[in-house]
């Protein structure tokens, strides 16, 4: 806004002059028009099949099994101790793994960039192979690895470490082996995808004014690939809450998570409602943590996915 | 195998006979099953010789149980002619409207418990709820009843019992608390949650599928479960170091039903009629470890002696369980459940 005052300022010059921002201005509109019209086939298709589907789950989950108007389904959250507690461990489990994943992925989303171009591709082809095995082979290989009488508990006992075999599955534990796992790329690529655009000149310039390579990572190579690590995390952090394959298996029932709930509820009652009710809470509460994300890490780290 | 097929070949023209249906050659009619083993089965032996009795095509898709239903038939686009269904889900689609009557006159249900005869749904087959232990942990010693499952000092080890069929769990902790098996039903659903509370913290995993419950056992992972029978005795013919048996098991039926609005309403009464019927039904044990629904299955004389002490449903073994009661579910599945979780959840 005041940027375009101060041009119009600067063009109050004579006629001539404010004729050719009228003219630039007409022009910027009709290329907005056409940019929009080439974006009105996806816009359609976002709204289809996805906001129009949205807006009936939630209206959905304002019907009880009658089919009356009732927030039935939503006061069963708080009549029934279960639900909360899901709801705390869906989110419990998403901040670990998100972590796990921040932890693990950045020192090995570093050391890519780093790397030869040719080095750096091969190893790009380790972070990437699991995305072509199926989440539940690799599930139920942690299960293999991790499970009492597994790899790792028989190796440990073998080697006199323990006496007792450690419990790693069907807990807590093995949930968070296994999301953080299957999760991991996720926060790689783009981190990775950051790092290769920050220019090194700015690096050599920290160096050259007396920067030690500590004070260069933490001052100039951190804060530029935040964009990349936010992306990363809300990524992640999104996938966690939805993830239903891993905590079933690798839970043993005790770490149930929110969408293990929606099917549960989604069978056990007699309406759709009930289920949505579910689906309608997580994206709430899912976009106001964003929303709170955003605000927290201000404009500049967000940038990337909240692109103008 | 040709020998079983032959038999119920001709054990199919004699039940033909019997019905004196017209000839519906050409129909074609739509059955879903659970899927994997249990409908391979099935499809031995009942769809095939129905096929070729009624000279029908029978196809089959698979279901996920009573939401596939109510979705095809609240939508209108009702894709099959028959489906089976776990018998609370029976009984919970019929409060809802959501099957058509059944035919008695073409359906012969003498046989089957009365318990699993209503106007829209049938029973077809039995799957138990049986406590397994591992015998290298405990040899032939292991827990008998689920009054030793819960006796934590008597039996320690890790456990295992299901979490997402809080029917059967409220089953066995009826029973450990000594409910005797004619007694356990109707459940007092609190007492069942109290003694599923003493149990709970000493439980290692809740599974909640059939395929995870095994997996379980097979693996080490737990020394003792609950576990539907037939996923049992897959682990035995595998070898696997385990022994269970029939004594205090939860009988749980499947049903057939006929969506409202399917397409071959007739054709599907005629082929329920013979999916039903003794003759048929006796195949099913030939096949899978599912017992079957009609108990004059067992007069058939086609079940070998020796196979009948294996099979949950033959009148020997029905004895020493309880019957779960689809309808007792239907009006308190879902507070149980939501108690049931309430509790196991901490």
């Amino acid at each position: 806004m005041s940027a375009q005052s101060v041009l119009l300022n600067e063009t109050a010059g004579g006629p001539g002059r404010d004729l050719n921002a009228q003219a630039l201005r007409a022009d910027a509109r009709r290329e907005q028009l056409r940019l929009l019209a080439l974006l009105s086939p996806s816009l359609f298709l976002v709204f289809a099949i996805i906001i129009v589907p949205i807006g009936w789950l939630f209206w959905l989950s304002l019907f009880d099994e009658a089919g009356a108007f009732s927030a039935a389904n939503y006061a069963r959250f708080f009549e029934q101790a279960s639900y909360i507690k899901t709801f705390v461990t869906t989110f419990k489990v998403a901040f670990i793994v998100t972590g796990a994943c921040v932890l693990l992925g950045y020192p090995l989303a570093y050391m890519l960039s780093q790397l030869p171009r040719r080095a750096a591709s091969i190893c790009l082809i380790f972070v990437i192979l699991p995305f072509w095995t199926s989440v539940l082979v690799r599930t139920y290989a942690w299960l293999v690895i991790l499970q009492r009488k597994g790899l790792i508990n028989s190796w440990l006992i073998d080697l006199g470490v323990i006496s007792q075999p450690l419990s790693l599955a069907n807990n807590l534990s093995g949930v968070v082996i296994g999301m953080t796992h299957i999760l991991l790329p996720f926060l790689v690529l783009p981190l990775y995808a950051s790092m290769k655009t920050i220019d090194t000149d700015c690096l050599r310039a920290g160096m050259n004014l007396g920067a030690g390579p500590v004070a260069t990572f933490r001052q100039i190579f951190f804060p530029l690939s935040l964009p990349g690590l936010a992306s990363g995390v809300v990524i992640v952090f999104v996938l966690c809450l939805g993830f239903f394959v891993t905590p079933a298996l690798m839970g043993g029932g005790k770490v149930i998570m929110w969408a293990m709930r929606m099917e549960q509820t989604t069978s056990l009652y007699s309406n759709w409602g009930a289920g949505a009710a579910l689906g309608v809470v997580l994206l709430v509460v899912t976009l106001a943590l964003l929303g709170l994300f955003q605000w927290l890490l201000g404009a500049r780290a967000t940038g990337v996915w909240s692109s103008r | 195998m040709n020998r079983t097929r032959s038999v119920s070949v001709v054990a199919v023209a004699g039940l033909m006979a019997s019905l004196a249906a017209p000839a519906m050659a050409g129909d074609t009619i739509t059955v879903a099953s659970w899927g994997g083993t249990y409908q391979e089965a099935q499809a031995k032996a009942f769809f095939k010789p129905t096929a070729d009795a009624l000279g029908i095509t029978i196809k089959e898709d698979t279901t996920n149980g009573l939401d596939d239903v109510r979705l095809q038939v609240t939508g209108n686009a009702v894709k099959w002619d028959i489906t089976e269904l776990g018998a609370d889900e029976c009984a919970r689609g019929s409060k809802e409207g959501l099957f058509e009557k059944l035919d008695y006159g073409i359906i012969d249900k003498s046989g089957i418990n009365p318990k699993l005869v209503h106007d829209d749904w049938v029973g077809i087959s039995y799957t138990s709820v049986v406590l397994i232990y591992r015998t290298d942990v405990f040899g032939d010693k292991g827990p008998k009843t689920w009054a030793d499952f819960w006796n934590v000092e008597k039996f320690p080890g890790r456990r295992a019992l299901s979490g997402s069929q809080a029917t059967e769990t409220l089953s066995v902790a009826a029973l450990a608390e000594g409910v005797p098996i004619d007694k356990v039903y109707p459940v007092d659903i609190d007492g069942a949650l109290k003694s599923v509370d003493k149990i709970r913290s000493h439980v290692d995993a809740w599974w909640t599928s059939g395929a995870q419950a095994m997996q379980l056992v097979k693996d080490g992972e737990v020394d003792m479960a609950s576990i539907w029978n037939g996923r049992a005795g897959t682990l035995k013919k595998e070898g696997a170091p385990v022994s269970f048996s029939f004594d205090q098991g939860v009988l749980t039926a499947d049903c057939m039903v006929i969506p409202k609005g399917a397409k071959n309403k007739e054709a599907a009464m005629k082929a329920l009629a013979m999916f039903v019927s003794p003759q048929l039904q006796a195949n099913l044990p030939l096949y899978v470890d599912n017992g079957p629904a009609n108990e004059k299955a067992f007069e058939t004389g086609k079940i070998p002696p020796d196979r009948i002490k294996d099979i949950n449903s033959s009148p020997e073994n029905v004895k020493k369980q309880v019957l779960q009661d689809p309808e007792f579910w239907r009006d308190n599945l879902v507070e149980a459940t939501e108690k049931f979780n309430n509790l196991v959840q901490q």
